[in-house]
């Protein structure tokens, strides 16, 4: 199902966009990409605050932009949070939160002011001004903001960028929670992958004003072509569930569709629908069973594709886990002497396995 | 240094020094009015006689209070009769050396040729919204245009009209931008050679008003000052009153 | 201590200040805005052009007033030919002076207050369904009181005390081009230093107080 059809390209000197997408109408769809490559650019084009002549766009089946048409931005039921809060100065939190909300006709507010309040935790907040809140807490505003518009789609600018590690974590289980109550699509711009695992269903890799590639998360990320890009940041994000809690060793066992995964317990509760994130580079291959080591996750996978990394001692191992793609680091040396090859069944030792939501 | 040069800069310090030794420099403060006539006549004061007048142009008022400030003025060239009497009661001009240099002339002008006519009957019609005058109460001239008026009967008819300039430059300006149809400015500002440059004009007789006499002063600085006597002769010389009189000013 | 003719005066100064700083804020918002956004070549040369007025000696623009608005220039032409007759010697005339005069002490504070406030909140708005117009009244005006402030304050200010333009264009007519300035100047000049000194220090006195209440409610509006 896709829902929004864009089509944009630009020519700058030194900055070019060349982007045809088709990306899906619900979900969060990252827009990830090292600083330079596009995608705040091909946000800002979706937003109609870039004027791209000769675009595309469509959202919901309505066209926002063609040869003919190129609907102003107030006009397009869009929310966007910037990089910055920016919340206006000269008003109240209430009345920057009101401030949209009026501006959208009764007939088609779906979001309540409480609602987006009681959402991003902002009901104490109410009465003040602007340059008393904390950046974290303007944050929260911006985004309760945009939603109060009753947005169709919501386009979110490096919304966390320019907070620090504690305020992005106070903000992050807001965004988790905007993901799983509200059936907004999101367009969300990172260059961070933590957030990108944790939030995105979607995933468009950007480079040099071009899509590398667009697809599901999981598919995406296990994708050998990429991981060659993403560099140390290389891995797979898995989803399932909390399925047994182990209070001796303090531990939780994920279960997804391809085996279950041993990971620290913290304090999630039995049940709960989890995501967690594997890094390449803490995945080791054996072709027995090892019985003797300290690694506590070890799966039964099967080798689909081998590919050289950047760095020539490096090669990357695509493996299937019943079903679900995983991606391995390992040095060319180990590959060849382990004699790894497409439709080979080894043991993945997984070294390390992070819980990211 | 070769020869060559060195004898360029002994003539040059040569001529450097003989000039004073000769010749005089007088520093004079003249009526921004007279500005035309007295250039001419420095130029010619300068070919018959060597001394050299540095001329510096204002009005008289800032004249006058500059010269009380210490402004190192050797002589003065008043627009009035009055600030010169001043200077010397107030001790700051040689006694004695006082004298008219001209009289001004009113002249009641429009830039509109044919508007004025030979007698100033237009002033009687009245079928005109602006009439400009200098500042009576500033201005020598417009002082003269005002008593003229009331001799003529008719300041009441026309007081009503008057735009006034706060000198007699920016009356001469109201009337040849054509905002004011007509007005009384200094005859010296519309003459050349003896002639109309432009517009119509009619010359107020003499009699409608007290003269406009323009005095000059010989101030203290310049009391020993060989140029300042010279200049002081030479202005009362038949060929500079000829230049004066040229210039729209009576004698 | 001060005459009917003072008075007159004084009462011709607020009347012309007010008119004009009116005026020029109508006029100086759009000249600003454009000045503030423009990616245009233009906008070197209209902004030079708007701050002339700062660096001309005022005789210099009260001559070519003079001769714009007169009979024969083309302002003059243009306002005759709408019936209007001719400005020079007119209250109508001193206040478009003023307004030429004064713009740039008027459209700079505005022009830097908009240019302050940048691209985001506008943006901002536009994303939260306001239009243009809706943004200007809702976001624009409102953060960019503080210059608006500063402008009024300029405007009116430095109109009171204009002088060589009003001197050049104005003729000096009791209660309709007789203002302050040039009323204290012909005290000055008629050597009546008494009357000169009331009216000169009440100016003394209206300029400070206003350019301290600028300085104190507006401690960030200074820059012009």
């Amino acid at each position: 199902m896709n829902a929004i059809q864009a089509r944009f390209k630009l020519d700058y000197a030194g900055f070019s966009l060349d982007v045809d997408l088709q990306l899906p109408g619900r979900g969060v769809t990252a827009l990830f990409g090292h600083s330079g490559s596009g995608k705040t650019t091909l946000l800002r084009a979706i937003a109609g605050l870039e004027k791209v002549p000769g675009g595309f766009l469509e959202v919901n089946g309505t066209v926002w932009q063609d040869a003919t048409t190129f609907l102003p931005v107030h006009k397009r039921p869009l929310g966007y949070v910037f990089q910055e809060a920016s919340l206006f100065p000269h008003l109240s939190i209430r009345r920057n939160l009101e401030y949209g909300m009026r501006r959208v006709s009764a007939g088609s507010r779906q979001v309540s002011l409480d609602q987006a309040v009681a959402l991003l935790g902002i009901d104490p907040l109410l009465d003040r001004m602007p340059d008393k809140l904390s950046g974290g807490e303007k944050q929260r505003v911006a985004i309760a903001r945009a939603l109060a518009t009753s947005p169709r789609i919501l386009l979110m600018d490096e919304p966390l960028a320019a907070l620090d590690l504690k305020r992005k974590n106070e903000i992050l289980p807001f965004l988790e929670r905007l993901h799983d109550e509200l059936d907004i699509p999101v367009l969300y711009v990172s260059h961070a992958p933590d957030e990108v695992a944790r939030l995105a269903d979607h995933l468009v890799v950007m480079e040099q004003g071009r899509a590398l590639a667009s697809g599901p998360l999981g598919e995406t990320l296990a994708r050998l072509d990429l991981p060659i890009r993403l560099g140390e940041d290389a891995g797979v994000v898995l989803e399932g569930t909390i399925a047994e809690l182990d209070a001796e060793w303090h531990l939780a066992r994920v279960d997804f569709a391809g085996g279950s995964l041993w990971v620290r317990d913290s304090g999630v509760p039995l049940g709960q629908h989890v995501r967690v994130r594997i890094l390449a580079r803490d995945i080791s291959i054996a072709r027995v069973a090892q019985s003797d080591s300290s690694i506590l996750n070890v799966l039964p996978t099967t080798i689909e594709q081998l590919t050289d990394d950047t760095h020539p001692a490096l090669a990357l191992v695509r493996l299937n886990a019943g079903g679900v793609p995983l991606v391995a680091r390992i040095t060319r040396r180990s590959a060849a002497r382990l004699a790894l090859c497409p439709g080979l069944n080894v043991w993945a030792q997984i070294k390390a396995v992070a819980l990211v939501g | 240094m070769s020869k060559r040069f060195l004898s360029l800069f002994a003539s040059l310090l040569v001529l450097g020094f003989a000039t004073p030794l000769r010749a005089a420099e007088v520093q004079v403060a003249v009526a921004a009015n007279f500005t035309a006539p007295m250039q001419k006549i420095a130029a010619d004061f300068e070919k018959a006689t060597g001394h050299q007048a540095k001329l510096a142009f204002g009005a008289t008022g800032k004249f006058y209070a500059q010269i009380k400030n210490g402004a190192p003025f050797e002589m003065l060239l008043a627009a009035d009769d009055e600030t010169p009497a001043k200077l010397e009661n107030e001790g700051l001009a040689v006694s004695g050396s006082r004298f008219t240099y001209s009289i001004g002339q009113l002249a009641l002008w429009s830039a509109k040729p044919g508007y004025v006519d030979a007698r100033g009957e237009v002033l009687k019609q009245g079928a005109f919204d602006h009439l400009a005058i200098a500042n009576p109460k500033l201005a020598p001239y417009g002082a003269a245009a005002v008593e003229s008026l009331t001799r003529l009967g008719l300041l009441g008819s026309v007081e009503g009209k008057f735009v006034q300039g706060e000198n007699i430059a920016q009356t001469y300006q109201f009337v040849s931008t054509g905002n004011a149809e007509l007005g009384f400015v200094a005859l010296s500002q519309i003459v050349e050679n003896g002639k109309i440059k432009s517009g119509s004009a009619w010359i107020v007789p003499p009699g409608l008003h007290s003269p406009i006499r323009q005095d000059a002063v010989v101030l203290t600085r310049g009391k020993d000052n060989p140029a300042a006597a010279a200049l002081v002769k030479f202005l009362k010389s038949d060929a500079a009153r000829t230049v004066i009189k040229s210039y729209g000013y009576a004698l | 201590m001060l005459s009917d003719t003072d008075w007159s005066a004084i009462r011709l100064t607020f009347e012309l200040a007010s008119i004009t700083t009116l005026l020029l804020l109508v006029i100086g918002t759009p000249i600003a805005w454009w000045l503030a956004r423009t990616r245009s070549a233009w906008k070197g040369a209209i902004g030079a052009v708007v701050a002339l007025p700062i660096v001309l000696p005022p005789t210099v623009i009260g001559f070519y007033l003079l001769v714009a608005m007169g009979p024969n220039g083309p302002v003059g032409q243009l306002t005759q030919s709408l019936g209007l007759g001719v400005l020079p010697f007119t209250f109508a005339g001193l206040v478009v002076a003023s307004v030429f005069y004064s713009l740039p002490f008027v459209v700079q504070p505005i022009q830097n207050a908009f240019e302050a406030i940048g691209e985001r909140p506008l943006e901002v708005a536009a994303t939260l369904r306001a239009s243009p117009f809706d943004t200007f009244y809702s976001v624009v005006l409102p953060l960019a009181r503080p210059g608006y402030l500063t402008a009024t304050v300029l405007g009116f200010a430095h109109t009171v005390g204009e002088f060589g333009v009003v001197l050049m264009i104005g003729g000096n007519i009791p209660d309709k081009t007789r203002v302050v300035s040039v009323q204290i100047y012909d005290h000055v000049e008629a050597m009546e230093y008494a009357q000169a000194h009331w009216l000169a220090a009440g100016m003394v006195a209206f300029s400070f107080l206003i350019l301290l209440a600028l300085y104190t409610l507006n401690p960030t509006g200074r820059r012009t």
